[in-house]
């Protein structure tokens, strides 16, 4: 029993309790004004595959413009428009074109936007090392796995074709946030986000390819740069879309005769950013860098002709917002 | 040992002593665990952790030039900021609960809150921080929204922790206290504080190691993944150490993934076991002051 318990709490009590409270307030007052100071800041997020394009070229970024600060984020695609749509960001990392639900957001807030394709970037489907009855896989295979009807009656290899051994299937994909899943499902599954939900789904690549490498049934779906720095623990497959099977590699991909794994990065940048010097700078030196720099993060450059075609985005863009 | 009165349980003494061993080897066990982990981040991190890593930004394209820079100022921010939050708050509040307020209803359920509050994961904070701090009071994700939701993450420890400290001060110090004539405040400020202080300490710095090794709660806030400048102002974007490991584990490249995320590892350990230390020698310095 305490001793103070039995004391009535006189006022003072209260107003000792009032004074740290309000001292509390008027720290928290006083730091928050000191912070209200941020100048020339370009804010990035979204698809984390490419994060790895935007953030490499912000490096390089810094080096020649050290005064422009450069925050690069990743939290999906998908996460990322709707920071963009709400206002908090300034350019939005994307591996997939914006949907119309995203853009009537962006519309609703007047946000307008410009689109850049940035890069390529193929879709590996890879099985274990161990598997030897599987080099090439047909699109219509592919759905036959990973269709929405094929949860629970699909789960063998054999169910796929007669010929391949009774082996359970184990399946890795990315989450439900991931452009990569939102393109692989519209391409193989014929419509956005509508795939079977009985498989190992990760934000995270690498937990995709310890899965991947830890299982014999398995197969899964990932960015090729993950295959590339993993080739001793997984086996490629070839995709065939009814031209024979292609391999993925930077000319397949880029060419266009890996189909239809093989799709454009985007980054959708706010018009009225294009005001902020910084972000002017930090677009012009990714158009200048950005196919120097594909390569070494895993992608592939664009052609001649897309890069052509940003430059004229952003110039018509750029005058466009001088004039308002 | 026939000379001693047999008390008709033959095995007693052998099981006692099983069950020394069996503890003994639950102890070893974990730190030999523990040992195993530091060996291989050690490991790991060899020839990778350097002044260089220390004193660089993170790198996306050559693992030879990351470092932790904004990711340890980052950290040092968001704890120096969440100690000015989270202590005079979490102690006012222990101090209050257990000195002034009355043992009624209210209290009971401010009390049963404050201990489920404990429990709550931090990435539940974090959601919180996004949409009180972040959106709500237009702060965006910089270090003062980090810790303003961190110290949401830590409070209930804090205020647990001063509680008991408050509590383990015998009620006969009160007592004499107030017979001497001294107000509650006196009584506070004279007795109370500083007798419990050595507790109170102990619970603030194993609540602000608790702050430092948290990733979610930042991510959940929008945090940065990737700058390559230190926080100036107190809206600035950051990163901390927490998140920057995170993102090297999630690297394609086994260089990242493997070497620079243990080396950041490595400085995320020595940065607690040096808070840890402080903890101890605070404890030993405060605590030697007190003489009933």
């Amino acid at each position: 029993m305490h001793f103070s318990a039995k004391l009535p709490a006189p006022l003072s009590a209260w107003r000792s309790q009032l004074a740290i409270s309000r001292r509390a307030m008027s720290l928290l007052a006083l730091a928050y004004l000191v912070g209200c100071g941020r100048t020339n800041v370009v804010s990035i997020d979204g698809s984390s595959t490419v994060f790895l394009l935007s953030a490499a070229i912000a490096e390089e970024f810094n080096e020649v413009t050290p005064d422009v600060k450069v925050v690069v984020s990743q939290s999906g695609t998908g996460g990322g428009f709707k920071k963009f749509a709400a206002g908090e960001i300034q350019i939005c990392d994307a591996s997939r074109p914006i949907t119309e639900a995203e853009a009537a957001a962006c519309e609703k807030n007047g946000i307008d936007f410009i689109k850049l394709e940035v890069a390529f970037d193929g879709l590996a489907v890879v099985v274990n090392p161990a598997n030897d009855w599987c080099d090439a896989i047909t699109t219509e295979q592919l759905k036959t796995i990973w269709r929405a009807e094929a949860a629970q009656s699909v789960t063998k290899w054999s169910d796929v074709n007669p010929d391949w051994p009774d082996v359970e299937l184990e399946l890795y994909g990315p989450g439900t946030d991931s452009g990569t899943y939102d393109y692989f499902t519209e391409v193989i599954n014929g419509e956005a986000k509508s795939s079977r939900q009985d498989y190992s789904p990760s934000e995270s690549d690498n937990a995709l390819v310890q899965g991947v490498a830890g299982d014999k049934g398995s197969l899964g779906y990932f960015g090729l740069a993950y295959y590339a720095e993993n080739t001793d623990k997984l086996k490629l497959l070839a995709v065939d879309s009814g031209g024979g099977p292609i391999i993925p590699t930077a000319e397949s991909v880029r060419d266009g005769t890996y189909k239809p794994l093989a799709r454009p990065l985007y980054i959708y940048v706010r018009q009225d950013a294009l005001q902020n010097d910084g972000v002017a700078k930090y677009l012009n030196y990714y158009l200048e860098k950005m196919n120097e720099v594909s390569p070494r993060v895993g992608y592939v450059p664009v052609t001649d002709e897309v890069m052509q075609q940003n430059r004229e985005t952003l110039e018509v863009a750029v005058p466009k917002v001088a004039a308002k | 040992m026939s000379g001693l009165p047999r008390n008709g349980r033959p095995y007693a003494k052998l099981a006692s002593q099983l069950f020394a061993y069996a503890c003994a080897a639950c102890a070893f066990s974990s730190v030999a665990i523990l040992v195993l982990l530091l060996w291989q981040m050690l490991r790991f991190a060899w020839g990778w952790l350097d002044w260089q890593f220390i004193t660089s930004f993170d790198s996306q394209l050559s693992p030879h030039k990351a470092g932790v820079r904004a990711a340890l100022v980052g950290s040092i921010y968001l704890i120096g900021l969440t100690t000015l939050f989270a202590v005079p708050i979490g102690v006012g509040s222990a101090i209050y609960l257990e000195e002034y307020a009355q043992r009624s209803r209210w209290r009971g359920i401010v009390q049963t809150n404050i201990a489920n509050l404990a429990g709550v994961p931090s990435i539940v904070y974090g959601i919180l921080g996004l949409g009180l701090f972040v959106r709500g009071m237009q702060m965006g994700a910089g270090v003062l929204a980090g810790a303003l939701t961190l110290t949401l993450v830590v409070l209930p420890i804090v205020i647990l922790a001063s509680q008991e400290a408050l509590r383990a001060v015998p009620s006969t110090i009160r007592q004499a206290s107030y017979a001497l004539g001294a107000t509650r405040w006196q009584t506070v400020w004279h007795q109370l504080l500083p007798a419990a202080l050595p507790g109170i300490m102990t619970g603030v710095i194993l609540a602000l190691s608790r702050a430092l090794g948290e990733a979610a709660p930042l991510v959940a806030i929008g945090a940065a993944g990737f700058v390559m400048f230190t926080p100036q102002g107190l809206n600035d974007s950051f990163t901390a150490l927490p998140l920057q490991i995170y993102n090297w584990t999630e690297n394609a490249n086994d260089d990242f993934r493997i070497h620079v995320a243990a080396a950041g590892i490595i400085v995320l350990m020595v940065m607690l076991i040096c808070l840890n230390a402080t903890a101890v020698f605070l404890r030993y310095r405060f605590g030697k002051r007190i003489h009933w």
